[in-house]
């Protein structure tokens, strides 16, 4: 009986050993392999130049219009969610901060929204780009991936704005501050490192979505100066040069692929030594 | 002084309060915006009969879309048989097994899994998967296939939907009482005894939300899975045969969509479909959780 038990230990032990051990190694698999891949076909050219003439047959030229693209469409994005994202966050650890039942269903809504798959906030965008009679644009592309980020900026940060303790609002209001200030000057930093990393963890969604921008932002090889114009994306780039036949141009579309890599890696990165970096000084 | 902060303190309430409703009204307006454009479709053919049918010919407005609900099924059912129990023996390995040094070790692999796109799961589906399927995995059944299969898709899938379960499983398994593990270890159970009978039957409801949430992700994932799926009509289960799933119509055919009739009203109704069904499952399995953390 006892070594049965053990036995079974030691086969469930190393069994979950196995599975945790393989995601690492299949995470380490799938970003070494696209650097691979990619760095064959990646140059200076691939980075800075918008595609010339013939580029989808093998010419001359490069990807920049899709980063450009793409940082603009994040940023943007990023932007109206923080706009919009922030004060809602607050709002629910400021004023409602005694009304339990109400955050929870705000929170409930937010958590559904957040699982909404992009391709139905693309499909979304587009009719609402249809009611407004806008084409498919960078305006459009942006207003869609901000629908997209806007339950990731409000969950992630309030995430962290509900830990903090609820003697630091008592304190606030007694010294005689209005909610305002106490939201902004108090509640917002203290949650400061939430805010970068609900930033960067949003800029990271929106720039490599591909199904959101597909109906919204249309693809053109132009870089994108106004808001009306249409604009190519980085997912998209990827996307459409792998279905080409032609192999100059797949091995093009492992390059983009390693070049949106390396940006969500530096991201992901970076998420994580800002809100360490801030949170030191964070009161406990 | 004070009017000013008076002031300042109202436009930001006005603001907070515009912001948070337009949030609160945000799925409305979706399946709002969405039903409005497919309503053409819907008086044109009975809900059950879009569903059942599958004969599948725009150009005759017949809109069967049988073939892609089963189509998503099948590979979100082979992405959660592949990815269910890792995730499930990996959430245990990090929460009872592992150092606290592995587990500062894991969060940013599993944060990075989490984040990459999935064009980028599609490429590498596209250089991996795809090619081992057509040449080592089909010969060995003695099957001929071209690789872009639904086994392709479900591959790809469970390992994109592997980090955010785990992500939920992890949260699940922490938030279990230590006090409860010690008593069943000080009984004399051994480690795996305890996480089989305390841990797991106390997170249980956890878990099955987990693996809820994480088939509704799987359900409404798009490009990863249209870069390897194969994208033809079909309706039998056939692992080394092509597949289409709902997603995937949409995504594909943005193009021709407004040159048909009637086409934009079904993609639409395409998307209504898989908003209504993953704002279901979401809405039931948060809920769940939130119970059970209510109960703590």
């Amino acid at each position: 009986m006892n070594r049965r038990k053990i036995i079974e230990e030691k086969i469930f032990r190393i069994l979950s050993a196995i599975a945790t051990y393989s995601l690492i190694a299949t995470l380490a698999f799938i970003i070494i392999l696209i650097f691979i891949k990619g760095f064959h076909a990646l140059s200076w050219d691939m980075v800075l130049k918008a595609p010339k003439g013939g580029y989808y047959y093998g010419g001359e030229g490069g990807v920049l219009n899709a980063i450009v693209g793409s940082l603009y469409i994040s940023i943007g994005a990023t932007i109206i969610a923080t706009i919009i994202g922030v004060p809602a966050a607050l709002y629910i650890n400021v004023y409602l901060s005694r009304r339990k039942r109400m955050q929870n269903f705000i929170r409930y809504i937010l958590d559904a929204l957040w699982g909404v798959p992009s391709i139905v906030y693309g499909a979304f965008g587009f009719t609402l780009m249809l009611f407004l009679g806008m084409n498919a644009s960078l305006l459009a592309g942006i207003i869609t991936v901000s629908f997209l980020i806007i339950p990731i900026v409000v969950r992630t940060f309030d995430e962290v704005l509900c830990n903090i303790p609820k003697g630091l609002h008592e304190a606030t209001l007694a010294l005689g501050s209005t909610r305002t200030e106490m939201a902004f000057k108090i509640i917002f930093k203290q949650g400061f490192p939430g805010f970068i990393t609900a930033l960067l963890l949003a800029f990271g969604r929106g720039i490599g979505d591909a199904a959101s921008v597909l109906f919204t932002a249309g693809y053109t090889d132009l870089i994108p100066i106004h808001l009306d114009e249409p604009a190519a994306t980085l997912p998209l780039a990827i996307f459409f040069q792998l279905s080409s036949p032609i192999p100059e141009v797949r091995e093009r579309a492992f390059a983009a692929a390693a070049i949106l890599t390396i940006i969500i890696l530096v991201i992901s990165l970076t998420a994580r030594f800002l809100s360490k970096k801030y949170s030191i000084s964070n009161l406990k | 002084m004070l009017f000013r902060r008076i002031i300042a303190d109202r436009v930001s309430t006005t603001w907070m309060v515009i912001s948070i409703s337009t949030i609160l009204v945000l799925p409305l307006v979706i399946g709002i915006g969405l039903y409005v454009k497919a309503y053409p479709l819907l008086e044109l053919k009975p809900f059950g009969e879009l569903i059942g049918s599958s004969t599948w010919l725009p150009h005759e407005q017949k809109f069967g879309f049988l073939p892609f609900i089963l189509g998503s099924l099948y590979v979100t059912l082979i992405a959660f048989c592949l990815s269910a129990p890792v995730c499930l023996l990996a959430a245990i390995f990090i929460t009872q097994f592992s150092s606290k040094r592995f587990i500062y070790f894991m969060h940013p692999v599993i944060d990075i899994l989490a984040g990459l796109p999935s064009v980028i799961y599609g490429v590498w589906g596209i250089i991996v998967i795809v090619p081992f399927i057509s040449d080592y995995l089909a010969p060995l059944f003695g099957i001929k296939s071209s690789g872009y299969t639904i086994l392709a898709g479900g591959i790809v899938l469970a390992v994109m939907c592997i980090p955010y379960i785990l992500n939920m499983l992890i949260e699940v398994f922490n938030t279990i009482p230590s006090g409860l593990k010690e008593a069943s270890l000080s009984l004399g159970a051994t480690f795996w005894e305890t996480v089989k009978h305390v841990v797991i039957k106390k997170g249980f409801p956890g878990i099955i939300s987990a693996f809820g949430l994480g088939i509704a992700k799987a359900f409404g994932e798009t490009m990863a899975v249209m870069m390897v799926v194969g994208n033809m009509l079909q309706t039998k289960f056939d692992l080394f045969d092509a597949g289409y799933p709902l997603p995937a119509l949409i995504a594909n055919n943005y193009g021709e969509m407004l040159s048909i009739p009637m086409y934009d009203s079904a993609l639409m109704f395409a998307a209504l479909l898989l908003f209504g069904i993953i704002l279901l499952i979401n809405l039931v399995f948060r809920y769940f959780i939130y119970r059970t953390k209510k109960n703590e």
